[in-house]
């Protein structure tokens, strides 16, 4: 029976997480603790399902830079929809209100930089670089470069609260990734998105719409965000325009490639992502328990990333 | 013998356990030229892979003028002077010719500045030597395939290259740039350049080179000169077994009209094109690399702007705009490129398959099992090798990929099927399958039309013949009037021109 080739290539992510989690097991006696464990998994929660949208956006060939500032803006406007609404509202119905609005509004930020992208015929990088300092800028316009809060009480129970002991933004994320994982694997936008990523020109000529896969891809890590954005402003019932989101983009771009997505599209996996997720998440639960300065760790994380695309591209040229 | 420039030692390869190339052992002359000849999946395209530096070995040694040699990737073998011309050439687009073929290897003043004009200089009279009518300063995006090519050569020729390796280099070519490209390899001889080359078409092997190996399943069969040779004897050694009747009988199309075409016009490609074609027929189109006969497909399927003109589908006017107009029309259109438009090379077989018709398997979910089942269908009536319906395309040979971007265009139930060269690249036998599947479509009700560079294949299948010539048809032949004479007068303009005044 000849063995399938790639089968290291797939569970390279796997494989790496598995050592990680037993060096950080010996490495400090904390690491296993169930509280431990849902911490990490509760910090992650945010930028992983964030990278759950990045996923088909990088697989389609693209990239969204613009998502950490898009946290922010939609986390003030959801704050200033909820405080809004509470005055004419009941306090659940306004929640539930924020919550629609924080979804829809974090996919029409999306679906802007998909028309631009598709449309518009413009670099993803630059499209979404544009966007990253319009919306940053808009939310520090907006909330005058301080904070929206929040005047409910109720609010904070969404981030904070805890469903059979374990976080709600984990349940979420759990949820999320599998309803991804479905599209990714098992729908025609799904493998449409793979298609245009793998080559652009097959999947035109292929009868594939691919200006609205590519718009759908932003539409649906805008979304993501707006998701993101819930979590991050009821955790602290409150969103800063100047802090809110910062670096958001940088770790979900790193979950995705960590997870063993290829940078250059047409491939993935969700699975991939949540573990490249986790695989950072555990790297700065283990710098923080070992008392490394907080500033390194971006060092660690930016050198982590690095070694995952080395290991990509040293795959592809063999 | 001082004279063996490259000698190999038992080469083997193994890709996944499974020996696609099995011990060959051959010493090349310098200033020879060896042709290597064998259907696809034979083993011929590994074992240049090999010798340039893409593929190690499994096992085997190398010796190259007597020393012994590792050929680590293509830039050592570019080192030794080994130079690949691949099929999809390896030139940049955006810049110009004397810039590509000076490409890693820049003449610079005082180690500095470029000398642009040193370097222009020397690729024009390499340009001169071969009789490329080409400036070193045009753009690569403006030449034609054929154009590329003898780039391709001046490159290897600048790099001082000792051995040449072209594969399938005349598979784009119209029958006087071969007769250019031979006269090339010619002087390539004189000035001592070794040269291999792969071919399917065997009176090209017969006519161009000294001798040929021949490889069967990675099996060396055998090394001879090629004079000893006939083209059926070549033949009979590619397959293992005598070939039966290459081409089907002709199906009789009825009198229905499926599509009409009428004044057409794109003014940069194509202008006033008008013909018609029937149920059942197989409609060829002929002419010389540049006719615009792969535009005007393109345009009939919605990728090309059209300017003037109608299209009718069964009597009734259509407005295409894109592919999936195309495909509601039910008019599927195989492309030429394979690799850059056909197949995703990422994709396995029932992925390449089933992306064109994705719809009818999906209510929210894609149907697994029923995607399974047809691609199975289709792997066994198109007679696609594969190891498991989950292996990806880029390990597939040239006829296997075909045939599962045929089966794409097949399973969008086409009832106008467009076939831009099918058979380019691919051996005889599979040529000879796919000739036998297009007549079986058009018996089931499916009109064909087919582009096609080789004669052979337009005359032994069309009903009738469009030639085309510089954007323009000069002539529609019919009955008897389908041979290569008449052919190559349209083709040329000798005849035709008046009629279109």
């Amino acid at each position: 029976m000849p063995k399938r080739r790639f089968e290291y290539e797939k569970y390279g992510a796997l494989f790496a997480l598995a050592a990680l989690f037993i060096i950080s097991s010996f490495a400090s006696p904390y690491f296993l603790q169930v509280q431990n464990i849902l911490n990490i998994l509760r910090q992650i929660s945010y930028t992983g399902i964030i990278a759950l949208g990045m996923t088909f956006v990088i697989i389609s060939g693209g990239i969204d830079l613009s998502v950490g500032s898009m946290t922010a803006l939609v986390g003030g406007v959801t704050i200033m929809t909820l405080n809004g609404a509470m005055s004419s509202l009941g306090e659940v119905q306004a929640i539930v209100l924020a919550c629609v609005v924080a979804v829809l509004f974090g996919a029409a930020l999306g679906a802007a930089n998909g028309i631009l992208v598709s449309k518009g015929g413009i670099a993803p990088f630059i499209v979404t670089l544009g966007t990253m300092s319009i919306f940053r800028s808009l939310t520090l316009y907006i909330g005058e470069a301080g904070e929206f809060r929040s005047n409910s009480y109720m609010y904070p129970e969404l981030g904070m609260g805890r469903f059979l002991g374990v976080p709600i933004p984990v349940w979420v994320f759990i949820g999320m990734a599998l309803l991804y994982s479905l599209i990714l694997r098992k729908t025609r936008y799904g493998r449409y998105t793979c298609a245009v990523g793998s080559n652009e020109k097959v999947a035109k000529y292929s009868a594939i719409k691919t200006n609205l896969i590519k718009f759908m891809s932003y539409t649906l890590v805008g979304a993501s965000v707006g998701v993101t954005a819930i979590f991050l402003s009821s955790r602290l019932n409150s969103i800063s325009s100047t802090n809110a989101g910062n670096g958001y983009e940088l770790d979900a771009i790193a979950a995705v490639i960590i997870g063993g997505t290829s940078l250059a599209g047409g491939s993935g996996a969700i699975w991939g992502t949540v573990i490249g997720a986790i695989i950072l998440g555990i790297i700065n639960n283990m710098l923080n328990m070992l008392g490394v300065s907080p500033y390194l760790q971006g060092t660690v994380k930016g050198l982590v990333i690095i070694g995952a695309v080395l290991i990509q591209r040293g795959r592809r040229n063999k | 013998m001082d004279n063996v420039i490259l000698k190999t030692v038992n080469i083997s390869k193994e890709f996944s356990g499974i020996r696609v190339l099995d011990r060959i052992n051959v010493e090349i002359e310098k200033g020879e030229i060896f042709g290597i000849i064998g259907e696809n999946g034979a083993g011929k395209s590994t074992f240049v892979k090999i010798l340039s530096g893409i593929y190690a070995p499994t096992e085997g040694q190398i010796f190259l003028e007597g020393k012994t040699v590792s050929i680590r990737d293509p830039i050592s073998a570019k080192k030794l002077g080994i130079t690949m011309i691949p099929q999809e050439f390896n030139l940049i687009s955006d810049l110009n010719v004397y810039e590509n073929v000076f490409l890693g290897i820049e003449r610079s003043k005082r180690k500095l500045i470029l000398d642009s004009k040193n370097m222009a200089k020397i690729t024009q009279e390499v340009l001169e030597e071969l009789e490329a009518n080409i400036s070193p300063y045009d753009k690569i995006q403006d030449l034609s395939v054929a154009e590329k090519q003898m780039v391709e050569v001046a490159k290897a020729m600048v790099h001082e290259s000792k051995l040449l390796i072209m594969d399938e280099p005349t598979t784009v070519l119209t029958p006087k740039e071969i007769d250019i490209l031979f006269n090339l390899m010619r002087k390539l001889k004189e000035r001592g350049i070794t040269t291999i080359y792969i071919s399917h078409k065997l009176n090209e092997i017969k006519r161009i080179c000294d001798r040929v190996m021949i490889l069967r399943d990675g099996k060396q069969i055998s090394v001879g000169p090629t004079e000893e040779l006939n083209e059926h004897e070549m033949a009979r050694r590619m397959v293992g077994r005598e070939l039966s009747q290459i081409f089907p009988e002709k199906p009789i199309p009825e009198d229905e009209v499926v599509l009409e075409v009428e004044g057409l016009t794109n003014e940069d490609l194509f202008q006033d094109v008008s013909f018609d074609l029937k149920k059942k027929e197989i409609l060829g189109f002929s002419g010389l690399v540049g006719a615009g006969r792969t535009e005007l497909a393109e345009a009939i399927i919605g990728i090309r702007r059209i300017d003037e003109g109608i299209i009718r589908a069964w009597g009734k006017e259509v407005k295409i705009k894109s592919p999936e107009d195309a495909l509601d029309q039910n008019i599927a259109y195989l492309s030429e490129d394979r690799q850059g438009i056909g197949i995703l090379t990422n994709f396995d077989i029932s992925q390449n398959v089933t992306l064109s018709s994705l719809k009818k398997y999906t209510k929210f979910l894609i149907n697994s099992k029923k995607v399974k089942q047809n691609t199975e269908k289709y792997v066994n009536e198109l007679n696609i090798k594969a190891a498991s319906l989950r292996s990806q395309l880029e390990f597939f040979s040239g006829g296997n990929q075909q045939k599962v971007s045929l089966a794409k265009c097949l399973d969008t139930d086409p009832k106008i099927l467009i076939l831009d060269e099918p058979t380019r690249g691919i051996d005889v036998n599979a040529k000879r399958e796919i000739y036998y599947i297009i007549r079986d479509l058009v018996k089931e009700g499916v009109s064909v039309i087919l582009i096609s560079s080789e004669m052979e294949e337009i005359i032994g299948l069309c009903n009738r013949v469009v030639v085309m010539k510089e954007g323009r048809i000069t002539g529609i032949l019919e009955g008897d009037h389908i041979n290569e004479e008449e052919i190559m007068y349209y083709a040329t303009g000798l005849k035709g021109a008046v009629q279109n005044a």
